[in-house]
Parts: C-alpha cells; sequence; structure tokens
C-alpha cells in the first residue's frame, strides 16, 4: 500500500510537469487548438456541402455530428499520443532524457503519470472543440447522450494509452525520426478504424484489422452516444472490448518499453551520440 | 568533519563496453560480409576500480578515453556488456532502483527543460525522488542561494540564465536529492574562473558535510590536483594508472616536482585535450 502510495506520488511528477510545460508553451498550444477547430470545421462543412456535392437530400445535422465525432477522436488522438510520443522525444531534445531515466523511477509509473496528464488535457480539450463547432454549426444535441459519449472517450483513453506506451519506443529507438513515426502509426490507426466512414466500406482484410483496434470501438461509442443518445447500459458491446484490449495493451505496452529501454541502454541510445 | 568509514563505494569489476557503430544495417550485423563483422569501439576494456565512501576519486582521460561511458555505466544509463558494477554493495543492474536513489549526476551540459524556471525544474527531480514538494521548495531556494542565485532568478525561465548560473542550477539539483555518490562529468568545463572556483569549494563542501563520495571526471589537471584524493588515468577505455596525485607525479620524478599533465602525457603519449587518432583506439576487427 505504502508502495503503491509513493508510485502515485511520484508520478505526479510528470502530471505537473507537463502541466508548467504546457502553461509556458501557451501560445504553441492556443495555436494547436485553432489547427483543430478549423479541421473539425472543414469536416463539419464536408458533412454540410455533401447533399449539393451529391445531389441527393441528406441529414445533414446528422451528418455533420458524424463526421464531426472522426475529427474529434483523431484530434484526442493526437493529443494523448503526442504527449506520450513526445514523452521521449522532447526529453531527448531537451536534453533531460537520461535525468528522468537516472531517477529512481518505475517505467510503469512514469508512463502512468505522463498518460494521466494526456488523457485529462486531451478530454479537456476535445470538450472545447465540440463546444466551439457545436456553436458553431448550431448541431441540436438534446438527443445526444454527452456523457455516455465522454464515458467512452474515457474507457477507450485505456487502450490508447496502451498503444501510445507502445508508440513511444519509436523515438527511444530512432532519436532522429521516431516523433515522426508515431504520428504515422496514429493516423494508420485511424485509418483502419473508420475515422469518417463506417469500416463497412473498407475491403475485408482492413474489416479484419478494425475488429481489434480500439479506436474502432471507440468510435462506434460516441457515434451511438451523440446520434442515436444510447446510455451506458446500451454500451456494454462497446465498452467490455474497450477495456479488455485495455488489459492488454498496458502491460504489453510496458513490456515492449521496457525492453527497447534495455536494448536503448545496451547501444547507447538514451543519449544520440552513444 | 565527518568521521568516515571505510567502505567500497564504488566497485567495478571487469567492465567492459563496446559501442557499434551507427548506420550498420541489422542483417549485416548477422550475416557479415567478406570483410567480416561490423568494426565496434571499445570504450571501456576491461576495468576494475574501486572508489572508498567519502573519496573524491577524479578520472582522467582525453576526449574519447571512456571516462563519460564509465560515468554512465555507474548511473545506470548504459549496460555493460561484461562485468560488474556495485554501489555501496547493491548490483547497478540488478538493483537498479536501489541505486538510483543513492546517486546522483551532473554532467558538462546542464540538460533542463529551459522555458521552465529553476524552481520547476528542481521540484520536478525533488518529486522524482519522492522528496516532500514543501520542504524541496524551501530547501531549492537555500542551495540556489548558497551558489550565489538569488531568489527572484528562481521562479525565471532558465533559458534566460548564462551557461554558468545553469551549471549551478544543475549542480544544485543533484545536492537537492543529498546522494551519498555524486558523479560529475567534467561539471566545469566551459565556465568562467569564478563559477569553476565557486563548483569546486561546493564539491569539497559536500564531501565534509555530508559524507558524499565523487567520482569527478576532468580534463582539469589544477582542478584534479585540488580535489581528488586519488586519481585514475584512463586511455583507450583502460585504467593506465591510479594513485593519489602525489603518488602519480612520483612515477615520473622521485621529488614529485612534476604536473600531472607531464605524468598523463608521458604515460599515454598525448596530451588531454587530444581526441586519439582512430587507429590508436581499440578496434574490433574480427570478433570470431
Amino acid at each position: 500500500m505504502a508502495t503503491l502510495a509513493r508510485e502515485l506520488r511520484v508520478s505526479y511528477a510528470f502530471v505537473e510537469r507537463n502541466f508548467n510545460l504546457v502553461k509556458r508553451y501557451w501560445a504553441l498550444e492556443v495555436a494547436w487548438f485553432i489547427y483543430s477547430v478549423a479541421h473539425s470545421l472543414a469536416m463539419g462543412f464536408i458533412g454540410a456541402g455533401m447533399a449539393r456535392v451529391g445531389g441527393q437530400p441528406v441529414e445533414a445535422d446528422q451528418l455533420v455530428l458524424y463526421l464531426l465525432i472522426g475529427s474529434l477522436v483523431w484530434s484526442y488522438l493526437a493529443v494523448v499520443f503526442d504527449a506520450i510520443g513526445e514523452m521521449i522525444a522532447w526529453e531527448r531534445w531537451e536534453g533531460t532524457i537520461e535525468y528522468t531515466f537516472m531517477a529512481p523511477v518505475n517505467r510503469s509509473t512514469h508512463m502512468i503519470g505522463s498518460c494521466l496528464f494526456a488523457v485529462v488535457f486531451g478530454l479537456i480539450r476535445t470538450a472545447l472543440i465540440l463546444l466551439v463547432v457545436v456553436l458553431f454549426f448550431q448541431i441540436d444535441l438534446s438527443g445526444a447522450n454527452l456523457w455516455a459519449g465522454a464515458t467512452v472517450l474515457a474507457v477507450a483513453s485505456i487502450s490508447f494509452v496502451g498503444l501510445g506506451i507502445t508508440a513511444s519506443t519509436l523515438p527511444l529507438l530512432f532519436p532522429e525520426r521516431g516523433a515522426q513515426m508515431v504520428f504515422i502509426a496514429q493516423t494508420c490507426l485511424l485509418l483502419f478504424s473508420g475515422v469518417y466512414y463506417p469500416t463497412e466500406v473498407m475491403p475485408e482484410w482492413m474489416q479484419a484489422v478494425a475488429q481489434v483496434s480500439p479506436a474502432t470501438y471507440a468510435l462506434n461509442g460516441i457515434r451511438a452516444a451523440l446520434l442515436e443518445g444510447q446510455g451506458i447500459a446500451d454500451l456494454a458491446g462497446t465498452l467490455v472490448p474497450l477495456l479488455l484490449i485495455g488489459a492488454i495493451t498496458i502491460p504489453l505496452g510496458v513490456r515492449i518499453f521496457t525492453a527497447a529501454e534495455r536494448y536503448a541502454k545496451r547501444t547507447g541510445r538514451l543519449k544520440r551520440s552513444g | 568533519m565527518i568521521e568516515r568509514i571505510v567502505e567500497p563505494a564504488v566497485t567495478l569489476r571487469g567492465l567492459y563496453k563496446r559501442f557499434q557503430p551507427e548506420g550498420i544495417s541489422p542483417w549485416r550485423r548477422f550475416w557479415p560480409g567478406s570483410d567480416g563483422p561490423p568494426r565496434g569501439l571499445v570504450a571501456l576494456d576491461y576495468v576494475d576500480l574501486e572508489v572508498q565512501r567519502g573519496e573524491i576519486f577524479g578520472v582522467l582521460g582525453a576526449n574519447g578515453s571512456g571516462k563519460s561511458t564509465l560515468i554512465r555505466l555507474v548511473a545506470t544509463l548504459l549496460l555493460p556488456d561484461d562485468g560488474e558494477i556495485r554501489v555501496f554493495g547493491h548490483d547497478a543492474v540488478a538493483e537498479e532502483i536501489a541505486v538510483k536513489r543513492m546517486m546522483n549526476r551532473v554532467s558538462v551540459e546542464a540538460a533542463f527543460f529551459k522555458k521552465l524556471s529553476p524552481m520547476e525544474n528542481l521540484l520536478y527531480a525533488a518529486r522524482l525522488y519522492d522528496l516532500d514538494p514543501g520542504a524541496a521548495r524551501l530547501r531549492i531556494v537555500e542551495i540556489l542561494g548558497g551558489l550565489g542565485i538569488n531568489e527572484k532568478r528562481v521562479f525565471e525561465p532558465l533559458e534566460h540564465m548564462s551557461r554558468g548560473m545553469q551549471q549551478k542550477v544543475a549542480i544544485a539539483r543533484a545536492l537537492l536529492t543529498s546522494p551519498v555518490l555524486l558523479l560529475l562529468d567534467e561539471p566545469t568545463t566551459g565556465l568562467d574562473p569564478r563559477s569553476k572556483r565557486e563548483v569546486q569549494e561546493f564539491v569539497l563542501q559536500m564531501r565534509e558535510q555530508h559524507d558524499t563520495t565523487v567520482v569527478l571526471t576532468t580534463h582539469d589537471m589544477e582542478e584534479a590536483d585540488r580535489l581528488c584524493d586519488r586519481i585514475a588515468m584512463i586511455a583507450d577505455g583502460r585504467i593506465i594508472a591510479q594513485d593519489t596525485p602525489a603518488g602519480l607525479k612520483r612515477l615520473l620524478s622521485p621529488d614529485g616536482n612534476v604536473s600531472l599533465e607531464d605524468v598523463f602525457m608521458e604515460l599515454t603519449g598525448h596530451g588531454l585535450e587530444d581526441e586519439p587518432a582512430e587507429d590508436a583506439r581499440i578496434l574490433i576487427a574480427n570478433t570470431t
């Protein structure tokens, strides 16, 4: 119990540090927020313009919200993956990586602290983007179950964190291009998960991959909550797989990261010059 | 003055570390071509060393001689290919966390989140070592004050500080965790004479007041002579001589009336600032 309390206290070091960094880089965060809002608005306009492009009547509000959910999950996943991936890339850039790795901190504590901040920050940021876009398009959310949608996103975060930890081995192993690889991994994950389209439109082999992607369940669950107003009880079919995937990906991610750390220490890659 | 207990603080036995060259593809490592397996650079070549508790132990060597590799192996930032590292009896590989709790390190670059203030950076370090944040805040101001950094600067971004001041903050970070083993990897390189002297005073103070064991790598012969109880000279990854500064000087002249640089040059054939020629390094041409 005392050990757990200690690990929780120590994990707060990463939460506070990341909060301080966001505070100091506030202008960058504002710019990044504007970019995400612009992206979501563009997706909204695609939805709104579909009737004109296709010449067929469509439920514009439903389509806008459908695409908007994809855009919000994309933006949320970007924040979480960035924060976790950057955990290594940023520290390497600042040169602090050796000091963090030299501290008496279990790697799981290190990961959990960094991820905790990423998830809370990502959830707040996503809620703000949703607010801006809903006000802009005057979307009627009276039938949406926002709490159920937020719950799905929070539960999905467990799996995203596991995948993020695995992805963060890339900047550890590839100092020059690792951060960009994380971005590619995130994009591929969304491509296979039906970010702006139903997974049924993809080839069968891609649909098979979608079955094991937590983003598929997250997108389906959030769409069911916001478009159909389904409650948490109705979303068990989404939440249970998300929890199962999370239960696998987090310990697996930590194990992979630990193995990558040992490799980095054996080859001298913690410091680029070796 | 603290009464010293004689016990080994750091023990290195048969320590060997080799780095593979960059840019070698994975299959080239496993399926060598006609010119044999990839070459590697031996950074440490079966080093044996023992540092006693409370000692200031110097490691002198030219660039690329293996000094920093030695420090980073003890700091658990590298894994040895062979041999053993013990810190106060704990195995640095098997008991990594226990070893990490006892030590801290200051390197030649003051690595920080430069947008953050010294207070934010040091509080982050304090939390990593599970120190009480309230007590740590007071101690941070106290340590930095002792190093000549006034309270106002403690809350300004580090990027506004000079290199010398940043290095003092790096030293404060190490002191904050009250390490029993302090690894100093060229801590005064690039500092002005006054800052250098202040850092050196602090190192002596740490040993006198807190019984801290210090392993110091340096290029600076005067610094080594002034601070170190014993010195190991390292060249091409091998310890070539090890004694007190006076003992080392007597290797060259019975009356000891020579400098450490003279001794180093005599033993290695080149000066401390010289980069050893590539062919002088120990290259593994064929490991089979």
